[in-house]
């Protein structure tokens, strides 16, 4: 008894959208980039899921690639939020419009 | 039994990441995060990825989220954090994206079994390769180091230039002068 692919496909939509309104909603820089790691992770349940059901090895090594890219990304955000927290003393992103007109 | 470890593993998933954007304190949303993490590995090793399932405990939970937690200790807010004001508009265009991407999943043709003749997949094509019986591990490394050398070699490259940007970035003074 295998679960349908259209299962898997379902839950990574329903964890990317999450992801998605969590970057709209929230004003904590810290929790938009856990947001952003909730859409990285959707893709990789789908990324894992069609690797099982088309029996093709590529998704799985993709999958390892986004984990790269997600290792880089969190350290340079996080290092970014260190660099604005020393100059504003605030992590709200309504404190940072420096560049908005 | 295959479904019932789906359901409970996708519930799970989903309750968390939902917790994730719903509590108010950091450190709570990144804990449910953790759990989150162990839940999408325990899906990868139903769908025999076992291989990205250790990877996952050990990158995820281990580096990226122990990482968080030094942020959001580091800084230590305590300050309440209130929604966005374009709460609404948030929700509704993540409620027109599920929408969409449930009926393109709905609309679509999806396998809905696993491709019983592995050979019938692109076998023959250059840059796939067909998951045999030996380990899960030993036939990543095989792709890997073969077919997606070069992508590799690029990845190693995407983690210097990270590394030496955090460094640049946290950093208070480089060389003296102010940063």
């Amino acid at each position: 008894m295998n679960v349908p692919l259209s299962y898997y496909l379902i839950l990574s939509a329903i964890v990317f959208t999450t992801g998605v309104v969590g970057v709209l909603i929230r004003r904590n820089i810290i929790i938009i980039l856990l947001s952003i790691e909730l859409m990285l992770n959707a893709t990789n349940i789908n990324f894992v899921a069609f690797s099982y059901y088309l029996q093709n090895i590529a998704g799985q090594v993709f999958v390892f690639f986004a984990l790269t890219v997600a290792a880089a990304e969190v350290a340079v955000g996080l290092a970014i939020i260190i660099a604005l927290y020393r100059t504003k003393a605030s992590i709200n992103v309504d404190d940072f419009q420096l560049l908005k007109w | 039994m295959a479904t019932l470890f789906f359901f409970y593993f996708a519930g799970i998933i989903v309750l968390t990441s939902i917790l994730v954007v719903a509590l108010r304190n950091p450190i709570y949303s990144a804990l449910s995060l953790l759990i989150m993490f162990f839940h999408v590995a325990g899906l990868y090793v139903t769908l025999r990825a076992e291989f990205l399932a250790a990877v996952q405990v050990i990158v995820y939970a281990g580096a990226i989220l122990v990482l968080y937690l030094f942020v959001v200790m580091l800084l230590n807010v305590k300050r309440e954090d209130r929604y966005h004001p374009q709460f609404l508009l948030g929700t509704l265009l993540g409620l027109t994206l599920l929408t969409e991407g449930l009926l393109l999943v709905f609309r679509g043709t999806v396998p809905e079994q696993p491709a019983s003749v592995p050979a019938a997949t692109g076998a023959t094509q250059a840059g796939s390769s067909v998951l045999p019986l030996v380990g899960n591990t030993e036939t990543i490394g095989e792709v890997l180091f073969s077919t997606y050398l070069y992508p590799f070699e690029i990845a190693s490259l995407i983690l210097l230039v990270a590394m030496i940007g955090a460094i640049v970035l946290a950093k208070k003074d480089i060389g003296g002068r102010e940063a």
